[in-house]
């Protein structure tokens, strides 16, 4: 904080109230009734944001996502530890960890998927509601990680992940900055990611033309059209 | 540990029931090792039972591909009292890997012997549920075994990506 | 409330229904046997574990734990890699230990090779692995409180953790699965202001243990669920294999840094903490204890810290420090060989048990003369115990269920490999 002695009557100007002084002023004069007219419109101008209801809505989406914890293996000790008070996802509103796929958004794919759990990863995925997300946290998760063989399967084979968290575990603030990246991308856009990425491969709706189903990717235009 | 000479009687304790019961004895840093035939491992830790090894720590199965008899199970032996462990082994060919089970006097090697029939092939005679415990029921192939392949995938970069996800292909 | 219930069906069990639906209700209670799946994603099973549980109303009657779905076929990955190239392999078996499966798999091949480890090695060793039991120990204490319902526990108990993991961060370079371990002792000698570090940690450890003890120890709710439930008579334990905490809890004092001292546990004084029902509150109370005593431990070892080298002398094994690689030609080689192909070890088999957290972590390791192993296998202790877990929880409710499943302190990682 800096402190300027000045001499108050050495011809130098009145200071100018600050920023601050003004508005509490102007506010002052608004709880009275005083202001009229253009101050009065000016005043209303400052204090009202203007948005979209997509916007709202991401914005309310993208701070309040509740993770369906998949703790699989050393992974979840790290997502613990980024709950826990050092790195506090709370504060960020990821914290409320629901047990039933029902009513998560986010699937925290935390540590090694093997043969055996693979398709209970899907099944599970595929019960969450959309609109859903999946962080595959950790090496294993990514890609297969330390462990190349016959045991286990990266999590893109089977499942659409919008955030890799590289790392073996990822420490809780990299685990941090990927949420906060999928959280960026909520707020932007979220049809930005694997479906943009990939071309929807794999997701095509059947939709039934001339007593035949075809195969229409909702993604490609050209495949709308054609259907 | 039993050291060698202890090792020694022990083993001639075996083979005076049994003589064709032990077939090697082995001491190696400071670890006794017994090789006996398959046919008689409940009667031999039966009696090492008796002798004061009453814990079964570990059944664990090797593979010693290329040498023949193939498919190894080794039982870890614990006496709590004297702070002595020794070990059993027996070895079995992979055409005919029958080994009578434990389990019913060492409930402990339920899910052990389990283990090494799902990674190995060894069949134990005699186990309540005798089913594949790490790998998924209706998997093929016993994992553990020196000549099954690591298996494991290419890994995904920008320019195999396109093939790479498309597991419906 | 109380965990012990009479399994007899007796005469004056038997109800005449006088109602028109009499028919119905008159079936068979047998045929009322419900079987339901626990898992394997459940947010009390710790880890993915699957438990077929046969229910009785809210009677446990019979539960089969199912496995296998972490199983990451690490044992046969170790034999892919050289014995250097294993350890990281091997610390991500049961992952809140990883310092007990490094010590375990390096122990095998000195004993394999016959190397001396120097004493400053050891000693740093037993007080990584001492922390690294205080921190397993506290991590079970805070998802069990979870699972119970004292959910702040969670809180209060990671401060505690996070200091450990900068202990650990500060030691070794990272969190978790730190590679510290190499085969001849330690990667590097710790950094100046570690030691008091870790004292100031042990110091407000053992005031934090006080705390949580006084939140715990005679809380109402704790005792009704945790006393009396899930005892197994101790032969019964032993029959199934059970070590550690479990085993101790019923009354054995069995430890193998006690009966069987490795790495200078001898020259420490501690005790073991042994409980007398078998009960899982013993099993809460001995593992509180053993923290307490790890506090001791690694005071001691600090104290008594010789100065030396931190890993063993011989370069055929151990890397050279990394300064001598711009002065000696011999260094360069040694380096060279031992990043590319790795040193051979002599051909046999061993056995090297250790005392963890949660049991007796056996490493069998056989070699044959190459660089890598020919079969690393890794007797988990939990996948031992988990055999008790039927026995334990037989006849028992739901709620004591999950508690008793909480106290078995399972770790998926350990127990599928």
């Amino acid at each position: 904080m800096e402190v300027i002695r000045q001499n108050a009557g050495a011809g130098t100007p009145a200071k100018a109230p600050s920023e601050f002084r003004s508005r509490q002023l102007s506010a002052r004069s608004m709880i009275r009734g005083d202001l009229e007219g253009a101050e009065l419109e000016k005043y209303v101008e400052d204090r009202i944001m203007f948005t979209t209801l997509d916007k709202a809505v991401k914005w309310a989406r993208g701070n309040s996502m509740y993770p369906m914890s998949f703790g699989l293996a050393c992974c979840a000790i790290e997502w613990m530890g980024h709950v826990a008070a050092r790195v506090d996802t709370a504060r960020f509103g990821f914290e409320a960890a629901r047990a039933s796929p029902r009513q998560a958004d986010i699937m925290f794919i935390s540590g090694r998927v093997s043969i055996k759990m693979a398709p209970i990863v899907r099944r599970l995925y595929d019960q969450m509601l959309e609109p859903k997300f999946s962080i595959a946290m950790g090496a294993c998760a990514s890609s297969m990680g330390v462990f190349n063989n016959y045991a286990i399967v990266p999590a893109d084979k089977f499942m659409p992940i919008d955030v890799h968290v590289p790392g073996c575990p990822p420490r809780p603030e990299a685990l941090q900055h990927g949420i906060l990246k999928l959280r960026q991308m909520v707020l932007d856009d979220p049809t930005l990611g694997w479906r943009e990425r990939y071309g929807a491969v794999g997701t095509e709706e059947i939709v039934p033309a001339d007593g035949q189903e075809t195969a229409v990717n909702v993604f490609d235009e050209e495949d709308v059209t054609r259907a | 540990m039993p050291d060698a000479t202890g090792l020694e009687l022990l083993a001639q304790e075996l083979r005076d029931t049994d003589a064709d019961a032990v077939v090697a004895t082995e001491h190696f840093r400071g670890a006794a090792v017994i090789e006996i035939e398959p046919s008689k491992v409940t009667w031999v830790l039966q009696r090492l039972k008796a002798k004061g090894f009453t814990m079964l720590m570990s059944v664990h199965g090797v593979d010693y591909y290329p040498e023949e008899p193939r498919l190894g199970v080794h039982y870890e032996l614990l006496d709590m009292k004297e702070v002595d462990r020794v070990r059993v082994k027996l070895r079995v060919p992979t055409d005919a890997p029958q080994v009578p089970s434990v389990t019913p006097e060492w409930p402990t090697a339920d899910h052990q012997e389990r283990e090494v029939f799902d990674m190995f092939g060894v069949v134990f005679e005699g186990h309540p549920e005798l089913r594949r415990i790490l790998m998924p029921e209706d998997y093929e192939g016993h994992p553990q075994r020196r000549d099954f392949p690591v298996g494991g995938e290419p890994i995904l970069f920008t320019y195999n990506d396109a093939r790479g996800t498309d597991y419906t292909q | 409330m109380s965990g012990t219930l009479s399994t007899q069906r007796t005469a004056a069990d038997e109800v005449v229904f006088e109602t028109p639906g009499q028919q119905i209700n008159d079936r068979d209670p047998e045929q009322e046997l419900l079987t339901i799946n626990f898992g394997p994603h459940h947010p009390a099973t710790h880890g993915v574990l699957r438990l077929l549980t046969t229910l009785e109303g809210e009677i446990i009657r019979d539960t089969k734990p199912i496995i296998g779905y972490v199983h990451t076929g690490i044992e046969k990955t170790m034999e892919d890699k050289n014995y250097w190239k294993a350890i990281p392999v091997v610390e991500r078996m049961d992952y809140l230990a990883y310092f007990f499966n490094a010590y375990a798999f390096c122990g095998a091949v000195e004993t394999l090779l016959e190397l001396e480890i120097p004493k400053r090695a050891q000693y740093l060793r037993v007080i990584h692995m001492e922390l690294m039991r205080i921190n397993s120990h506290l991590l079970w204490l805070l998802t069990s409180a979870l699972d119970l319902g004292a959910i702040s526990m969670f809180w209060y108990g990671y401060r505690e953790r996070d200091s450990i993991l900068d202990l650990f961060e500060m030691s070794t370079g990272a969190r978790m699965h730190t590679r510290y371990f190499q085969v001849g002792g330690v990667a590097e000698d710790i950094p100046v202001g570690w030691a008091e570090n870790c004292r100031k940690f042990t110091k407000g450890m053992r005031d934090r243990l006080g705390q949580y003890r006084a939140i715990l120890d005679k809380n109402e709710i704790f005792i009704q669920r945790l006393r009396h439930i899930g005892a197994v008579p101790a032969d019964r334990l032993l029959e199934l294999g059970v070590t550690g905490p479990l085993l101790r809890a019923a009354g054995v004092p069995w430890d193998l840094r006690k009966a069987a001292p490795y790495c200078s546990y001898e020259d420490f004084d501690f005790k073991i903490p042994v409980g007398t029902d078998g009960d899982n509150y013993d099993r809460y109370a001995v593992r509180i204890a053993e923290i307490d005593q790890s506090c001791d431990i690694i005071d001691q070892a600090l104290d008594g810290l010789p100065e030396g080298p931190y890993v063993a002398d011989d370069r055929k094994v151990v890397l050279p420090p990394r300064h001598e690689l711009a002065t000696s030609m011999e260094a360069l080689i040694h380096h060279f060989k031992l990043v590319t192909e790795g040193f051979r070890v002599p051909p046999g088999e061993v056995y090297f048990p250790i005392e963890g957290p949660r049991g007796e972590y056996g490493m069998f390791l056989r070699s044959d003369g190459s660089s890598k192993p020919a079969r690393a296998h890794m007797r988990d202790p939990s996948f031992v115990n988990l055999q008790a877990f039927p026995d334990m929880v037989r006849d028992t409710y739901i709620a004591d269920f999950i508690a008793t499943l909480a106290m078995l302190d399972p770790i998926l990682g350990g127990i599928d490999r």
